[in-house]
């Protein structure tokens, strides 16, 4: 047996979920996709006491949209957020992301919750959702609060849940018109963790100048990083080409401070950053840029 | 109640039921190769990485390495022994690795033909690229992968001829 022993429960409610999350008080692991969960478990790195397996509970697996945009629940798994005409219509930026997270087989098993949970620094998900301005729906017996994306990454594999607590839900606000997106990154081999990647949300006024720009990099710190100088720089001005080579440039040198590892060290990540930069920022307005057109036309 | 306790649980392999007395943190892997000594399923690096391990689970590849096999119960689960129609009856993706040398050593083949039947029947005529992309969650130690690339195009084409 690779695992240490646990006690494991499999409820069928969000409700008794909570409840035993409650009871065992912090000594208990949740059990989503396990697609980075139990590989912990199997190097006996973790050793939780105890699983509570979400995938009996049917309310936690939808997609659905409302006048503000997209929710997922926390057990929707990474496959069918992919593979949603209603995701790729409601959120584009998240559909064309998808394909970058793992491998098929892994998306099969792995949950959009558990990846935003797991906070992985260099994970997809967690950048995407600072990007889209996400919202994190988190429950606990007693209580329940929204947390804003920009807020639940609080360091490395940390979030601002508390042992009890259990995210149910990310809601993800549609993009007014007018805004363009991108996500790009460069890993060894697709599917494997990327060395650096970067997801862009910009905003063009009617005169083609940027009013809103993010850049939100993965990979190049301790979670996910937005680059608000690079932004800061962005905003008001027109979005030539000489511009974005700048913000791109303030992003790797100013907005991250990258560590090394067997991959990557610190300068080949911040030189990464300034091309992925560079890239995500130009497509992004370009597809902004296109609507806006668009939009001027009618 | 003790919950680490042993679970009784039925699981439908290849078609055939099973019931069986696990202790939850039993994987699937080391239940379908220990427990009920279908070996075809291989096991490379238990974290997911290699795709040995690669089995279907109610007709969807998964790692049978990051499931516990009490998650199973009253589930469907495929493995490469249930692929072949009988002796000398191979599944025609069999039938292209064969025919295509998309083998060697054998090791990573089970986790490969399992992750196939699926994105085949969803993508009877895939291209080189999406067959590469699929591929990525499988390691090979020996091919270097170009075999395997035609055995899967040679498989897909084998699939098309018989149903036609
Ligand atoms: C070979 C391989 C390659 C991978 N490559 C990538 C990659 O390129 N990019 C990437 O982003 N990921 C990658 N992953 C990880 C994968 O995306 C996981 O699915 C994901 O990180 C965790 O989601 P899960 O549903 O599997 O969660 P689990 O593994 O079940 O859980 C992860 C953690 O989150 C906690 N948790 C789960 N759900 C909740 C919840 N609702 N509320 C609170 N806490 C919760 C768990 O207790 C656990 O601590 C890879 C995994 C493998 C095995
Ligand atoms: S043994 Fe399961 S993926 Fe390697
Ligand atoms: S044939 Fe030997 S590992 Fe693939």
């Amino acid at each position: 047996m690779k695992p240490a022993a646990f006690d494991y429960s499999a409820p069928r409610t969000l409700e008794e979920a909570l409840d035993l999350l409650a009871d065992y008080g912090g000594d208990a692991k949740l059990l989503a996709g396990g697609q980075s969960l139990v590989p912990t478990m199997n190097f006996r790195l973790a050793q939780p006491a105890a699983l509570i397996d979400l995938n009996g509970i049917d309310e936690l697996f939808f997609i659905r949209e409302d006048e503000s945009g997209l929710r997922c629940g926390a057990m929707t798994r990474q496959r069918s957020v992919e593979r949603s005409a209603l995701v790729q219509r409601a959120t584009p930026l998240l559909h064309e992301a998808m394909p970058y997270i793992a491998h098929s087989q892994i998306r099969n098993r792995g949950t959009i919750g558990g990846s935003l949970a797991h906070a992985d620094p260099a994970a997809e998900l967690p950048a995407l959702a600072v990007a889209l301005d996400a919202r994190m729906y988190v429950r606990s017996v007693t209580d329940a609060r929204w947390v804003a994306a920009r807020d639940f990454y609080v360091g490395l594999f940390a979030t601002a849940m508390l042992p009890e607590e259990m995210l149910v839900e990310v809601a993800f606000p549609s993009l007014p018109p007018g805004s363009g997106w991108a996500f790009d990154e460069v890993a060894r081999q697709h599917g494997n963790y990327a060395m650096c990647g970067a997801a862009a949300v910009v905003g063009l006024d009617a005169g083609g100048a940027v009013e809103k720009a993010r850049l939100v990099f993965l990979s190049v710190g301790e979670g996910p990083v937005e680059a608000k100088r690079a932004a800061g720089l962005l905003v008001g001005e027109r979005p030539t080409a000489t511009a974005i080579r700048a913000a791109a440039d303030a992003a790797a040198t100013q907005d991250i401070d990258p560590v090394g590892d067997i991959h990557a060290g610190p300068a080949f990540r911040r030189h990464l950053s300034r091309a992925v930069a560079e890239r995500v920022l130009s497509r992004a307005i370009e597809k902004a840029a296109g609507k806006a057109i668009e939009a001027g036309a009618h | 109640m003790d919950r680490t306790l042993d679970r009784t649980i039925t699981v439908k392999v290849n078609g055939r039921e099973y019931e069986r007395s696990v202790e939850p943190r039993l994987l699937l892997s080391d239940f379908l190769r220990h427990e009920i000594g279908l070996t075809g399923t291989h096991v490379g690096c238990e974290h997911g990485v290699c795709g040995a391990c690669t089995v279907l689970l109610d007709n969807e590849a998964v790692r049978s390495c990051l499931l516990f096999a009490v998650q199973t119960n009253g589930r469907e689960v495929a493995t490469v022994e249930g692929l072949d129609a009988g002796p000398q009856q191979l599944h025609p993706i069999q039938h292209g690795f064969w025919e295509a040398h998309g083998l060697q050593c054998g090791f990573c083949t089970p986790g490969i033909l399992m992750s196939l039947v699926p994105f085949l029947e969803q993508n009877p005529d895939p291209t080189e690229k999406e067959i590469r992309d699929l591929l990525s969650g499988n390691i090979c130690r020996c091919t270097g992968y170009q075999k395997i690339v035609e055995a899967v195009q040679l498989g897909a084409r084998l699939i098309q001829e018989k149903s036609s």
